[in-house]
């Protein structure tokens, strides 16, 4: 099913639309909130947005440099070419250390690579700890948005879910009660497990140090009651030295949930004492965006979802109408470079009102290279056929102005004259009325008011 | 005399002439030498924006030859203006092309940035609404985005403003796009029409009686949504709103 | 061919022209009351902030706010009264389960967030300011900065092993956007501005 499906799927339930739109507008407007608050916010946008450019250009030596670094200070680092690569090696890392239990904090970078399946299915129980995944794990779905995974899910349909995998009483839903029983839950988890896996936001290649951002605090939990620690990260979140954080910290969360910081910016340097410390590096794909000069600038991205929260089809068409991990405008200029004939629908399910790059906090041009992407997926033969076929037929009339005019009149007597049968013809009607036709072009009264008058 | 080149997308053409009319009066009315070549097609948008701007040749080989002679060309229609100044392109005579694209106005721009308008002669006695159109606002301008950290303008209210008995009145979202996206109406219908159908219901709880805009093709698509639901609320394009000559008893089309 | 060599000339492949990196002196330097801004933001982000006169104050403050509510920990010797001090090395990470109040220094806060820095040394185990049920910290007001460039500034290259920058109590929106305190960290977080009179 392509996006258009989905999303007509999902709009046969207008209140949860009405719905899903204004959980996320709420979202944006606390993002506007916060983006007012600070003074020289469109500066720090230009500046973060130069700071990843430089790390683009110049991401090999700062991925070496982050490398030994970080071995210096006593972490393990690993890269990995591809999402199974990276599922072995975290695989490997449980097995040589007897562990069969793991907690994990969000990580959309796993959810990328299908860490859970693939750990499942060799026997290996993980618990995601950030309280939306929690959710999708016990409802056993996948996440929707990736900074508000369980957006999509109402509290009444969670209280069902903690009811019969948490115990909590029937008919529950107050978001309070349901917090503090998953906070029992994980409590217990957390002080059990050996090992934790976490996301990285910003790896720092001057220091080898890495920073984990959450509010729930669960990244730190898992992490600091464990005996080994495995972050995942993908290529492109290296940023040069420490102090750019100050940059990216500051537009982060104003950003993503309209939140002046998250409640925890946690910076890894190394293990505790008697602990391991692991970095898995993982490329799949990242490497051949780069190649892309049309399309790199999309690996700017810092996860915020600021573009999901302002765009006006994500809200209506919501996350899984995307069939990505990462959904919305920037999934749609993402997701293509993996599979261009899969996701060919992506870069057009949208308007291209230009919100989501005015949001963007590192400034990507996503509604400019989703227009590239309609290009590059037409010329590669990605478009129907038949939409092929229409897009010629109207360039060979839009190109002759005589075979343009009679197109019109025909066009407009039909219009006039069989309004019914035009109707039918186009899911243009489907909910509006098609225009009315006029009898006269503006040419037609332009050549009638003012050539033929002034001869 | 400035020359000024009147390009009329398409769609405005067949089906909104008293658009265009509205705007070839605004023109001359401002005593420039108007001119309407007759030649003209469309701008190419539907085509690229589809992702087949290589079929685009024949399109941007006749705006070439139609316009090229002209000061300035002024589009009623601020998507198919930025269309042409983002993506005008000759095989042949690119920097012809380039000049050409720079000359390129929306009307409500033009009339604010070029003629630097102070006052109009114009009555509209009604409640307004203004719907940006995403090509116009976040293209080329010509407000200042909701998204934005910037101060506050408004090219197409300071316009307004100057029409006799217009009440301008304000959205809860006062920029957020109403779906139409060209092919995307039909090709996301669902996510088009519901888009239009939120558009469109906050103009009308905010009590406006004409929604107006600088381009045809968003209010097309609300106007298909309004007479769909029998709604009061019309749409009238700006031009036709700057262009109502204080007579008593306009009857704008829609 | 190993995963590293790979990756790293997949992206040698793709010559990229220079890009300098920004300035970043410009950014920052806010000026007004840094204290009232810094109370301020902490307030919204569900934190509080009490002002207190000499380390004295502050012991006193800790009796009246958790006096006889469960085990308190502290890394502060004058602080030693209040609570059970505790020593970065004697700390098994999982016996501090049951700990309702922990008091800790930060290094630096910033007003424009609401957060305070500590690196691991002030927290006596990392895990400290993240197992209590409430956090209190202590940071001097002179060290209240106004905005996180200036934060970076002053932390410039310190060593650690962990640090965090916090800002308010642990919290999540994860069910219908509806905030709630307490998701897996501390539910309350107290910052006791320390003015030193002598």
């Amino acid at each position: 099913m392509d996006h258009a499906s989905l999303a007509s799927t999902f709009n046969k339930d207008e209140p949860r639309v009405d719905w899903h739109d204004e959980s996320l507008w709420w979202v944006r407007q606390k993002r506007d909130l916060q983006a007012r608050s600070v003074a020289d916010w469109e500066v720090l946008r230009e500046v973060a947005s130069a700071i990843k450019n430089n790390v683009l250009a110049n991401l090999g030596t700062y991925l070496q440099a982050f490398e030994s670094h970080a071995i210096k200070r006593g972490i393990v680092v690993h890269w990995a070419a591809d999402a199974g690569e990276h599922n072995a090696i975290i695989h490997r890392i449980l097995e040589e250390n007897r562990i069969t239990a793991m907690v994990k904090s969000k990580s959309m970078l796993t959810e990328e690579c299908g860490l859970n399946a693939y750990l499942a299915d060799r026997g290996i129980h993980v618990v995601d700890s950030d309280l939306g995944e929690r959710i999708l794990q016990l409802a056993d779905e996948r996440p929707s948005h990736i900074v508000m995974p369980a957006i999509h899910k109402k509290k009444e349909e969670i209280g069902e879910l903690f009811h019969e995998f948490l115990g909590t009483p029937k008919g529950e839903s107050d978001p309070q009660r349901l917090t503090e029983a998953a906070r029992l839950h994980l409590r217990e988890v957390f002080l059990t497990r050996k090992a934790a896996l976490t996301g990285v936001n910003f790896a720092i290649a001057e220091t080898g140090e890495f920073v984990v951002c959450t509010n729930e605090g669960n990244a730190d939990m898992g992490a600091h009651l464990s005996d080994v620690h495995i972050a995942s990260m993908g290529i492109e979140k290296l940023i040069p030295q420490r102090e750019h954080l100050g940059v990216f910290l500051r537009l982060l969360a104003r950003s993503g949930t309209g939140q002046p910081i998250t409640t925890y910016s946690s910076h890894f340097s190394g293990p505790r004492q008697g602990q391991q410390m692991h970095i898995v590096i993982v490329d799949n794909g990242r490497s051949t965006q780069l190649g892309r000069a049309d399309f790199k600038a999309s690996l700017k991205c810092i996860r915020c979802g600021a573009c999901m929260n302002t765009c006006p089809v994500y809200r209506r068409s919501g996350g899984y109408s995307y069939r990505t991990t990462v959904a919305g405008p920037i999934g749609s200029i993402l997701a293509p470079n993996l599979d261009m004939r899969d996701y060919a629908d992506l870069p057009f399910a949208s308007t291209l009102c230009g919100s989501c790059t005015n949001v963007c906090p590192v400034k990507i041009d996503i509604h400019e290279q989703l227009y590239k992407w309609r290009q590059v997926l037409a010329k590669e033969g990605h478009v129907a056929h038949s939409k092929s076929l229409l897009m010629k037929g109207a360039a060979a009339v839009l190109s002759r102005p005589s075979w343009y005019q009679v197109s019109g009149k025909l066009l407009r007597w039909f219009l006039r004259h069989f309004p019914k049968i035009a109707s039918k013809f186009t899911k243009w009607s489907d909910h509006r009325e098609l225009p009315e036709a006029p009898k006269q072009t503006f040419a037609g009264w332009y050549k009638q008011n003012r050539v033929e008058r002034n001869g | 005399m400035m020359t000024v080149g009147l390009f009329i997308p398409c769609y405005m053409d067949q089906l909104y002439p008293n658009a265009a009319i509205a705007t070839l009066e605004l023109l001359e009315g401002l005593s420039l030498d108007v001119v309407y070549p007759l030649h003209q097609t469309c701008c190419g948008q539907p085509l690229a924006n589809s992702g087949f701007s290589h079929l685009t040749q024949g399109c941007n080989a006749l705006f070439i030859e139609n316009f090229s002679r002209f000061d300035y060309v002024v589009c009623p229609s601020g998507s198919c203006a930025l269309h042409i100044k983002e993506h005008l392109s000759s095989l042949n005579q690119q920097e012809d092309a380039t000049a050409l694209a720079s000359r390129v106005y929306e009307l409500v721009e033009f009339l604010t940035d070029v003629i630097k308008i102070q006052a109009l002669d114009a009555s509209f006695p009604h409640k307004v609404s203004l719907h940006h159109s995403c090509h116009s606002l976040r293209g080329l301008y010509l407000a200042q985005m909701s998204e934005l950290s910037s101060p506050t303008f408004s090219k197409p209210n300071d316009l307004l403003n100057m029409v006799d008995g217009l009440e301008l009145v304000k959205l809860e979202r006062s920029d957020e796009c109403c779906g139409f996206g060209g092919t995307f109406c039909v090709f996301e219908e669902a996510v088009s029409a519901k888009m239009g159908k939120d558009r469109v219901d906050d103009h009308v709880v905010s009590g406006s009686e004409y929604i107006t805009s600088s381009d045809m093709s968003c209010l097309m698509h609300m106007e298909g949504i309004l007479k769909r639901n029998h709604s009061a609320t019309k749409v009238i394009h700006i031009a036709e709103i700057l262009n109502s000559k204080s007579a008593p008893n306009i009857e704008p089309k829609g | 061919m190993d995963s590293k060599r790979k990756i790293l000339d997949a992206i040698a492949r793709h010559k990229h022209p220079p890009v300098p990196l920004p300035d970043l002196d410009r950014l920052g330097f806010i000026s007004g009351d840094q204290v009232a801004a810094f109370t301020a933001t902490l307030t919204a982000i569900g934190g509080r902030s009490f002002q207190l006169g000499g380390k004295m104050a502050i012991a006193e403050k800790v009796r009246e706010l958790w006096g006889g509510r469960g085990r308190v920990i502290t890394t502060l010797d004058y602080l030693a009264d209040v609570g059970e001090q505790v020593f970065p090395g004697d700390i098994i990470p999982q016996r501090l389960h049951d700990v309702e109040l922990a008091i800790i220094e930060a290094r630096y806060a910033v007003a424009e967030n609401g957060a305070v820095w500590i690196p691991e040394v002030l927290m006596g185990h990392r895990i400290v300011p993240f197992i209590c049920q409430h956090l209190a910290v202590v940071v001097p007001i002179g060290a209240i900065l106004p905005t996180m460039h200036d934060a970076y500034r002053l932390i410039g290259s310190e060593q650690y092993g962990f640090a965090c920058f916090i800002a308010g109590p642990s919290k999540t929106a994860d069910i219908e956007q509806a905030l709630v305190l307490g998701a897996h960290g501390p539910r309350t977080m107290t910052v006791f501005i320390l003015v030193e009179t002598t």
